[in-house]
């Protein structure tokens, strides 16, 4: 007896909103971070789910690319996130706004 | 042979383009002998042309050379060809056998100037211009090198241009003319309106046959006389503006401002004959238009007589001549309205020899004297400047009207259609040649004999230093050739500048041959007869004639004894009243009229319009855009998730835009 496909999403809307909130509430850049990649498996989630209940590769086909830019993301956010950190004691978003019009 | 047509174009061209590129490397005199070799090509070529065409009968003398076309638009072809018949070759015969003749005295006359190789440049391009005007087939090709020539006048008015006086002149004589060329323009859409081309052959040539028949309305060619009046009209406005007439003559003296050989060439031989040619070359439509025939001859007599009059009273050499040109070409506007196309040319021709002789003579004494140009100091120069006072006597006699001089054949010529045509119109030519008589008699008189005063104003101004105005004006000008010390005595000026005096004197004393009244030796009316509509050819009887020579012949020499007797001293108020020294007035009217409310507009534009409506829209969409961008900046906050919370309301509110259209 498998698990009702329906379970999966309700499992990744509680996911994509818990990433969503955090990204918004909490000022850590880290923190922000993880939320943001939070959300993008939850999307992935999604994808793998509607793929196999519509008997269709190309959901499974996308979350490839997903992964693959979230990695790419990952290098160059993390980097900026490094130098921050070397330039500053902490990463509090609010703080990184000298670039404000 | 007929090919050789496009030499006389190519040569000049030829000549400007070398002289742009290397002009300065050649340096002088090379330039100007580049320049001069230019010139004398096209003569020659201009020769076997006119001969090749000498040798075929009448009918056959007209050819039309196309070169390529200019540009077709809809129905508008215009091409660029070249007209060869003997209306524009008996031009081309004397613009580059004069030109090439003042190109060689100009390599004198501009010895030691900087702008040595400039002036040869705008001289080449001159010529060639004024070529493409006479040689053009169709009227838009021909009002390129109106335009062109207008321009070369322009530069070389402005010559010297820094001095203040000569870049002002050189401004008044391109605007005035662009008030005729008004006209011209306005000519040539209308014609492109009636009769969807501007070919002369098209335009004209329909006109010339309808003459042969008889023919007026409603058949092909036939042209209402309202519309052949309106064209000729506006034509002659452009004629106006180019040959200095009532009342855009006021160019004319002002132009004086640019080089003597300038003067000679442009400003008295050819260019300001360009509007006469023009007249000419429409004869076949003046035809059609009465009206315009009395304007053009009111005109040229009212030209010739005020201007006559204002050079009795001038004291700058060449004024006195510029004022004698416009009254000339009164005298050709004159023949050209009576309907005596072929003596306002003849008077043309010979204008051209007796004319730029005078300029040219004037132009050595100028030269000898150190660049004075007023008259009353002067004097007695005969016997240091035997060349020059010859030959200048030689064109004063010609342009006096006394037998046998080449002018006084044209000056009859011209009278006698005046006289057929109405008697008041002759009575105004018989009495301003009576004036021409008495002005250059004066002229001869105050600059060749009496007293040498050009001694004594040395002495003068030594005494009072730098105090006589005029003189320190006329030596403090920059870029004039300066010539021998004033100390010495003047001399004549070399070679360079003696020969083309003399060759043009020959040809003033020889050019009434060119169409002597009698014993068939009137080879330009037979040449240039077929050109033109025979209705209107003048008849007056030999008796008539010989009546009528005898008295204008009489007045002339009345005048010219009083100018000679008067003018043995210089001195003579009583004689030339303020009214006539300053032209009638006629230019400060202008410009109280003209440039005084111009200068008010221009003021208004420029401070109400300008600065408020012009300024105030540019710094009007400046500061909008800043207050726009003063305004948007408070957006970026610089908050990451102020960023974040806007991407994810935008998200939200696009999915629900689409969510409720497809649900709709």
């Amino acid at each position: 007896m498998s698990v009702p496909g329906a379970w999966y999403l309700v499992l990744a809307a509680c996911l994509f909103g818990i990433g969503a909130t955090g990204l918004f509430v909490r000022r850590n850049i880290l923190v922000m971070y993880m939320c943001i990649e939070l959300m993008l498996n939850a999307v992935n989630l999604t994808f793998v789910t509607f793929s196999r209940m519509l008997n269709d590769i190309g959901g499974e086909d996308t979350v490839f690319f997903v992964l693959v830019v979230a990695a790419a993301e990952v290098v160059v956010g993390l980097g900026i996130i490094v130098a921050i950190y070397r330039r500053r004691s902490g990463a509090t978003a609010d703080d990184i706004s000298s670039l404000k019009g | 042979m007929v090919n050789a047509a496009y030499a006389i174009v190519a040569l000049p061209l030829a000549g400007f383009v070398i002289n742009l590129l290397w002009g300065r490397r050649l340096g002088e005199p090379l330039a100007g002998w580049v320049g001069t070799l230019a010139a004398t090509g096209s003569f020659v070529a201009t020769l076997i042309v006119w001969v090749t065409m000498l040798g075929r009968s009448a009918p056959d003398r007209v050819a039309d050379l196309n070169i390529f076309t200019w540009f077709p638009v809809a129905g508008l072809h215009a091409n660029m060809g070249l007209l060869v018949d003997p209306l524009s070759m008996t031009m081309l015969l004397f613009v580059t056998g004069v030109s090439s003749v003042i190109h060689l005295y100009s390599i004198g006359y501009m010895h030691r100037d900087p702008g040595f190789d400039r002036f040869f440049i705008y001289l080449n391009l001159f010529l060639f211009s004024m070529i493409v005007l006479v040689l053009g087939d169709n009227f838009l090709f021909s009002f390129l090198g109106w335009e062109g020539v207008g321009f070369c006048s322009y530069g070389l008015v402005g010559f010297w241009f820094q001095r203040d006086v000569a870049a002002v002149a050189a401004k008044k004589a391109f605007v005035t003319n662009r008030v005729g060329d008004v006209g011209f323009l306005l000519a040539i859409f209308l014609m492109f309106a009636h009769f969807g081309s501007v070919n002369y052959s098209t335009v004209l040539g329909t006109l010339a046959q309808g003459h042969a028949t008889g023919l007026m309305a409603g058949a092909p060619g036939a042209i209402a006389g309202t519309t052949a009046t309106a064209i000729t009209l506006l034509l002659f406005l452009g004629a106006i503006g180019k040959s200095a007439q009532i009342p855009l003559y006021i160019w004319l003296p002002d132009a004086m401002e640019g080089p003597t050989p300038i003067s000679a060439l442009i400003h008295a031989a050819t260019m300001v004959t360009a509007g006469v040619y023009l007249m000419a070359r429409t004869a076949p439509m003046l035809h059609y238009a009465h009206a315009t025939s009395w304007v053009i001859a009111c005109v040229g007599a009212g030209s010739a007589f005020l201007a006559a009059t204002i050079a009795c009273a001038q004291d700058d050499i060449k004024k006195t001549l510029a004022y004698s040109t416009i009254s000339q070409l009164g005298y050709m506007f004159l023949a050209i309205g009576a309907g005596d196309y072929v003596d306002g040319l003849f008077h043309m021709l010979t204008h051209a020899f007796f004319k730029a002789l005078l300029f040219l003579a004037a132009g050595a004494v100028i030269h000898a004297l150190a660049n004075r140009q007023d008259m009353k100091q002067m004097g007695a120069l005969a016997r240091f400047l035997p060349v020059t006072a010859v030959t200048f006597a030689v064109g004063w006699l010609a342009i006096s009207g006394i037998p046998p001089f080449a002018g006084f054949w044209s000056k009859d010529a011209v009278l006698d259609s005046a006289w057929a045509m109405n008697k008041g119109l002759w009575a105004v030519g018989a009495v301003t040649a009576a004036l021409t008589a008495y002005y250059m008699s004066r002229q001869f008189a105050l600059v060749f004999t009496g007293r040498a005063r050009w001694q004594e104003g040395n002495a003068r101004s030594r005494e009072l230093g730098a105090n006589d105005e005029h003189e320190e004006h006329q030596s403090a000008s920059p870029g004039l050739p300066a010539p021998s010390d004033p100390e010495e005595y003047p001399r004549d000026a070399s070679w360079l500048m003696t020969v083309p005096l003399v060759i043009l004197a020959v040809a003033a004393i020889l050019g009434g041959g060119i169409n002597f009244p009698t014993w068939h030796f009137d080879f330009l009316s037979r040449f240039l007869g077929p050109m033109f509509p025979t209705a209107t050819s003048v008849v007056v009887s030999t008796g008539t004639k010989w009546a009528l020579s005898l008295v204008t012949l009489a007045m002339c020499l009345i005048g010219l004894s009083l100018g000679l007797s008067t003018w043995k001293t210089a001195d003579h108020p009583a004689l030339e009243p303020s009214f006539l020294r300053r032209a009638w007035f006629f230019d400060d009217a202008v410009a109280a009229t003209v440039s005084g409310p111009l200068r008010a507009a221009s003021a208004g534009l420029a401070f109400v319009l300008d600065r408020r409506v012009v300024d105030g829209v540019v710094n009007g969409i400046g500061s909008a855009l800043g207050a726009s961008g003063r305004a948007a900046r408070r957006l970026q906050s610089g908050y990451l998730r102020a960023y974040a919370l806007g991407i994810g309301i935008g998200v939200v509110v696009i999915l629900a835009y689409l969510s409720f259209r497809t649900g709709a």
